[in-house]
């Protein structure tokens, strides 16, 4: 494995070429950290968020005209304004806040930055999710609804067992789509100074002065990591079709 | 979904109405197709009122009241955010021209030109917006020598450079999907009338494809608008860096708050009647099935 470290000292040695996160164990440990946080946030947000649409998409049918409104406001809210805006009013906002004073007269937040993080990505990507699983739930017949009704499913269980499980099926294309948005969103939390890979590879072109090597590298691991988001969920999506049903 | 009971059989009428009147229907599926009648920017508004409250609450004795701090800073934020439209529409027009011509590159016949094309508009596409801004802020020169005179490349000019390439790489998106939409009878009938691939590419493909394309693409620019606020993160003077120095100048932590909701307001103001817009002209040129 030094071997392979060493390969890129070599490189650096002898084209210039400073790729410094493979041959000097330092940046490389702190890129790795960098990595892992970004895949971390992404990880959290992603769920969350696919929960927060899930949600958003059963309150959208509820009986009472308030939730449906509140649920169209936090829509309409998210989808059009800037995400970055929305994570300084989380942050700096909303946090500045939620703060808890010591004993000796200071303001300790009470909330950390790296949570203000996928507080404000999870609710921003799970708007898009919200509209994606409520236009998904709306292409299901509601002759299908009907017929579970009439089989004395009641409201929930329609929408857990047959609503939902059909939708999703409709709805992964678009699902797809908004979650590499959203791995690429990560990037943002860059502005409060979470360390993901972003942030902490600008750390070290600022130590090792390799901007364009590091860019590079940027670039290509996150073209990596949105390629193999999007290939996991095509292989979901083939293993979750049904003969008969779809396109 | 209610069940219709009108009948064309008169007998069945009072039947009919009285089935209605005694039948509940325990799942009722009211929400389903429900839009709204409230404005969305209610929401927003009520939202900014309740910060603005907050920090009004917040504010000591002999401090201004937030609504005139607001006021008094509106001028510069409003230069600001003219700032980010001029970007946006600056990053739109390039990246849309260079993405029209990538995208025909896409559907060409040559897979010389096919398969780079293919592979520039994927790598611009997945490569996230901050990153490609990050890449054209410290790559490009911030001065270039042109017929022996040194002109100075502005911050902003750089932030719409790097911007356009996302754009670019998702306008031929948008172009090589409208035309791989129009059915394949189209291609077939034109070439059997003679038509040249050219001539049927330009007089019965694209005519017909910038309407499926101009509502992903209007839906491209309110995205691109909402991201011109990342202008802020590499140091150009857009909205969002000038409310920072407004807030640094009057240093009170109280008016974070309002300020940044503030800006939210503004963007929501531009960007939704544009959505709405956007979902009009969808529903305008949906094919019905």
């Amino acid at each position: 494995m030094q071997d392979f470290w060493d390969w890129f000292r070599w490189l650096y040695e002898a084209t210039g070429i400073n790729l410094s996160i493979f041959y000097d164990a330092f940046d490389r440990a702190h890129f790795l950290a960098g990595a892992i946080m970004t895949l971390r946030l992404s990880a959290v947000c992603i769920v969350l968020s696919v929960v927060i649409g899930i949600v958003g998409a059963w309150l959208q049918e509820s009986r009472l005209k308030f939730v449906r409104l509140m649920v169209y406001w936090y829509i309409q809210f998210f989808r059009n304004t800037p995400p970055l805006v929305q994570l300084f009013f989380f942050y700096f906002g909303l946090g500045g806040l939620l703060t808890s004073a010591t004993g000796s007269g200071e303001h300790v937040p009470l909330v950390g930055n790296v949570t203000w993080a996928i507080v404000s990505l999870s609710f921003f990507a799970g708007a898009f999710n919200t509209e994606i699983f409520r236009s998904g739930v709306q292409a299901i017949s509601s002759t299908t609804i009907e017929a579970a009704e009439s089989l004395g499913f009641s409201r929930l269980r329609i929408y857990c067992l047959i609503v939902f499980p059909l939708a999703l099926r409709v709805s992964l294309p678009a699902l797809t789509n908004n979650l590499v948005n959203l791995v690429k969103t990560t990037t943002l939390a860059y502005a409060i100074a979470v360390p993901e890979m972003l942030y902490v590879t600008s750390q070290i072109w600022s130590d090792e002065l390799n901007v364009p090597e590091l860019m590079n590298v940027l670039l290509v691991s996150y073209v990596i990591l949105a390629g193999a988001l999007a290939y996991l969920m095509r292989r979901w999506e083939r293993a979750l079709h049904l003969p008969g049903f779809g396109a | 979904m209610k069940p219709d009971w009108r009948t064309d059989l008169p007998v069945l009428v009072p039947e009919a109405l009285r089935a209605v009147s005694t039948t509940t229907f325990p799942n009722d599926w009211r929400g389903r197709h429900w839009r709204p009648t409230v404005p969305a920017g209610l929401g927003l508004l009520l939202l900014f009122v309740a910060c603005c409250g907050v920090a009004q609450a917040q504010a000591g004795p002999d401090q201004p009241s937030v609504w005139a701090t607001l006021w008094k800073w509106t001028p510069l934020l409003l230069q600001g955010f003219l700032l980010n439209l001029a970007i946006s529409v600056l990053a739109m027009l390039l990246g849309t021209v260079l993405g029209l011509l990538l995208g025909v590159a896409q559907i060409a016949q040559s897979a010389w030109a096919r398969k780079p094309s293919w592979l520039v508009t994927q790598f611009f596409r997945n490569a996230p917006w901050l990153v490609l801004l990050f890449y054209c802020m410290y790559l490009l020169p911030f001065r270039v020598t042109v017929l022996g005179g040194t002109v100075a490349i502005p911050g902003w000019v750089k932030a719409t450079l790097g911007l356009s390439l996302p754009v670019m790489a998702n306008v031929s998106e948008i172009l090589r999907g409208a035309v791989q939409s129009i059915p394949t009878g189209q291609w077939e009938s034109a070439a059997s009338l003679a038509f040249s691939r050219r001539w049927i590419l330009w007089m019965i493909i694209l005519p017909q494809c910038i309407r499926r394309m101009l509502p992903p693409w209007m839906n491209l620019y309110s995205i691109l608008t909402m991201a011109t606020v990342l202008a802020s993160i590499v140091g150009v003077d857009e909205l969002l860096t000038l409310t920072a120095r407004a807030l640094s100048a009057e240093d009170r932590p109280g008016l974070l708050l309002p300020f940044y909701s503030y800006d939210l307001l503004w963007f929501f103001i531009y960007c939704y009647p544009i959505a709405r817009l956007t979902l009009y002209l969808e529903r305008r040129y949906a094919v019905p099935d």
